[in-house]
């Protein structure tokens, strides 16, 4: 009887520790999941509220629209910042695009075997390459190719340093990420879709063209809209390369400026000066933004995607 | 062109193309490995080196200071980053959150995970400023388990989620709670997870834009948790470009370093994920 009773009161004292451990779980995980949301709300809020000062001062128009950058004398014009920006975002989409979806194609569709587990795995690894090393041989390999070569060939001069350079060593960085994106949504169509279309006489390239990329077309087109706030929001390779010049580019072997690089060059010295810092911040609240823009409308496409195809 | 030449030549691109991006990326290693390591190898000696007293103008002694800040920020960030990110991928992938909840978390994840990095250094030096401190080692540490969390709880979760359900059917069948029934699925997705984790580490250790604002570029060994740091990447944006042929000549060792680093974690990791899949229930079977 006794013992009996002694289990039974141990049992009652484990069982109260294990609900007090669920309970206490319970909070700290809720509270984990609302990080994300909370760190999301907190970025933007306090980025938001340290760019009202410049904001207030200079309206949001005069600050997009002017091209005069020159914050010793109180001139904060984001235009040539933002033309860099969508200079280096287009010209290397424009190169990495076309590239990285036929090294896609390539992997998902022709290799085989080792060779595809090697190139993949490859590119994988090479996707967590950090940014400075690209900078860095940038600068010893493209910037001497682009000055030399390159803006000779094309009949312009160039410092090596400027937005093509950038261009070039930016697509580099980005292809990885689109292809590693593409291969995914490539593999995780059905196979009936293949076996189908080659089955009416379809020949593989049109099999490729004609129904492999329409039906993973919103997953490959997602991939690059997120490469697209890849480059949009990238730091380091801008900021070593571009040459760091705040004017409208005539050509785009000039040196210039993206949003990014703006605010790593400028924050150093600037940052005594209060309205400088707060025009700085708005930058980074500008990138994000629009980097969100892209986010959103990857994940919008992809979810259509799996509705689609159910997988 | 009739179709037969037009498959002939599309397949030819497409081989081409994989061998382009492949070709490029292995310049940008060799390079890296060989201009970095004709410096490194004939003077191992900079990396535990501390810095002379006008670092950045003849780069007298080594650069000690940037391998140890690294270490000094990344590690403790990366202990915060898997604390806060298996919490969150738990909380995702368990009981304690409902379908509609989990999808709107995962929304904002997506978003924190596509976020340039320069932005997270952006407000933690915002941060800074708002509480009149200074660029240190702990600002940094703060900016790179920001930076990491949504990396790492991408992987985590991704790594939980192909628990089969049949562990989690079983635990609650017993008799556990959701709390027991978290740790044994956490168990069960550990290799994943690990090599989630280790990915991580090697993002943050190779990121600068996060800690330029915020971990500062000292020349100086880092002295304290509020003393101003260096990191090795930092390291490299800073003197990559120097006229002094001396600093440059570290940077390329830096880089050597930082590359031989970073490709050791992300080969150890990737094979820790193949090996442990056929291995963990549910596992990928490709």
């Amino acid at each position: 009887m006794d013992g009996q009773t002694e289990t039974e009161v141990a049992d009652s004292k484990t069982l109260e520790r294990r609900l007090r451990y669920e309970r206490l779980s319970r909070y700290w995980l809720l509270g984990a999941g609302l990080f994300a949301v909370a760190l999301f709300a907190l970025i933007v809020l306090t980025l938001a509220h340290r760019s009202i000062p410049i904001v207030a001062e200079h309206s949001l128009i005069e600050l997009l629209t002017s091209a005069n950058w020159d914050p010793a004398q109180n001139e904060f014009g984001f235009l040539p910042a933002i033309v860099g920006t969508i200079y280096v975002t287009i010209l290397s989409m424009a190169i990495g695009t076309p590239i990285a979806i036929l090294a896609a194609i390539y992997i998902a569709e022709y290799a085989q075997g080792r060779t595809k587990v090697l190139v993949a795995s490859f590119i994988d690894v090479l996707a967590a390459i950090p940014g400075v090393i690209f900078g860095l041989v940038g600068l010893i390999v493209v910037v001497p190719f682009v000055g030399d070569y390159l803006a000779p060939a094309f009949g312009s001069h160039s410092i090596g340093l400027g937005i093509v350079t950038v261009s070039l060593v930016m697509a580099i960085v980005v292809t990885p990420f689109i292809i590693s994106l593409s291969v995914e949504s490539l593999e995780a169509l059905p196979d009936e879709l293949r076996e189908s279309s080659l089955g009416v006489g379809a020949t593989k390239w049109e099999t490729i063209r004609t129904v492999l990329l329409r039906a993973a077309g919103p997953g490959i087109f997602s991939a690059i809209l997120l490469g697209f706030g890849r480059v949009f929001g990238a730091t380091i390779v801008p900021a070593m390369l571009i040459g760091g010049q705040t004017a409208i580019p005539d050509s785009p072997f000039d040196a210039g400026e993206t949003l990014p690089s703006l605010i790593v060059n400028d924050f150093g010295e600037l940052m005594s000066i209060p309205l400088t810092q707060s025009a700085l911040i708005f930058a980074g609240l500008m990138l994000l933004v629009i980097v969100w823009l892209f986010n959103f409308g990857a994940m919008f496409i992809r979810r259509r995607l799996q509705r689609r195809w159910q997988y | 062109m009739d179709r037969y030449t037009e498959q002939r030549l599309f397949g030819l691109l497409a081989r081409a193309s994989a061998a382009l991006v492949v070709g490029v990326l292995a310049m940008v290693i060799s390079v890296t490995l060989y201009r970095g390591g004709r410096v490194f190898l004939t003077d191992p000696a900079v990396m535990i080196t501390p810095p002379g007293s006008r670092y950045m103008l003849d780069g007298g002694g080594g650069f000690l200071h940037a391998v140890l800040g690294s270490i000094f920020i990344v590690v403790p960030a990366t202990a915060i980053a898997i604390l806060l990110s298996l919490s969150t991928a738990v909380f995702l992938q368990s009981d304690y959150s409902s379908e509609r909840t989990s999808e709107i978390i995962n929304m904002f994840l997506n978003v924190l995970w596509g976020t340039p990095p320069i932005v997270y250094g952006v407000f933690v030096l915002t941060v800074i400023i708002a509480v009149g401190a200074q660029t240190s080692l702990f600002f940094g540490i703060i900016a790179i388990a920001i930076f990491q969390y949504p990396i790492m709880t991408r992987y985590t979760d991704e790594a939980l989620r192909s628990v089969p359900g049949a562990v989690k059917e079983a635990s609650y069948g017993l008799g556990s709670t959701r709390f027991e029934t978290a740790r044994i699925t956490i168990r069960s997705a550990l290799p994943g997870i690990v090599a989630g984790v280790i990915i991580g580490f090697a993002r943050g250790i190779g990121d600068a834009a996060t800690v330029l604002f915020t971990a500062g570029r000292s020349t100086q060994m880092p002295g304290g948790l509020f003393e101003p740091a260096t990191t090795l990447p930092i390291l490299i944006f800073e003197q990559a470009a120097s006229f002094n042929a001396e600093v440059r000549a570290h940077a390329y060792a830096a880089s050597f370093v930082l590359i031989i680093a970073v490709l050791t974690l992300i080969i150890a990791s990737k094979l820790l994920a193949g090996k442990y899949a056929r291995f963990a229930p549910g596992g990928r079977h490709s």
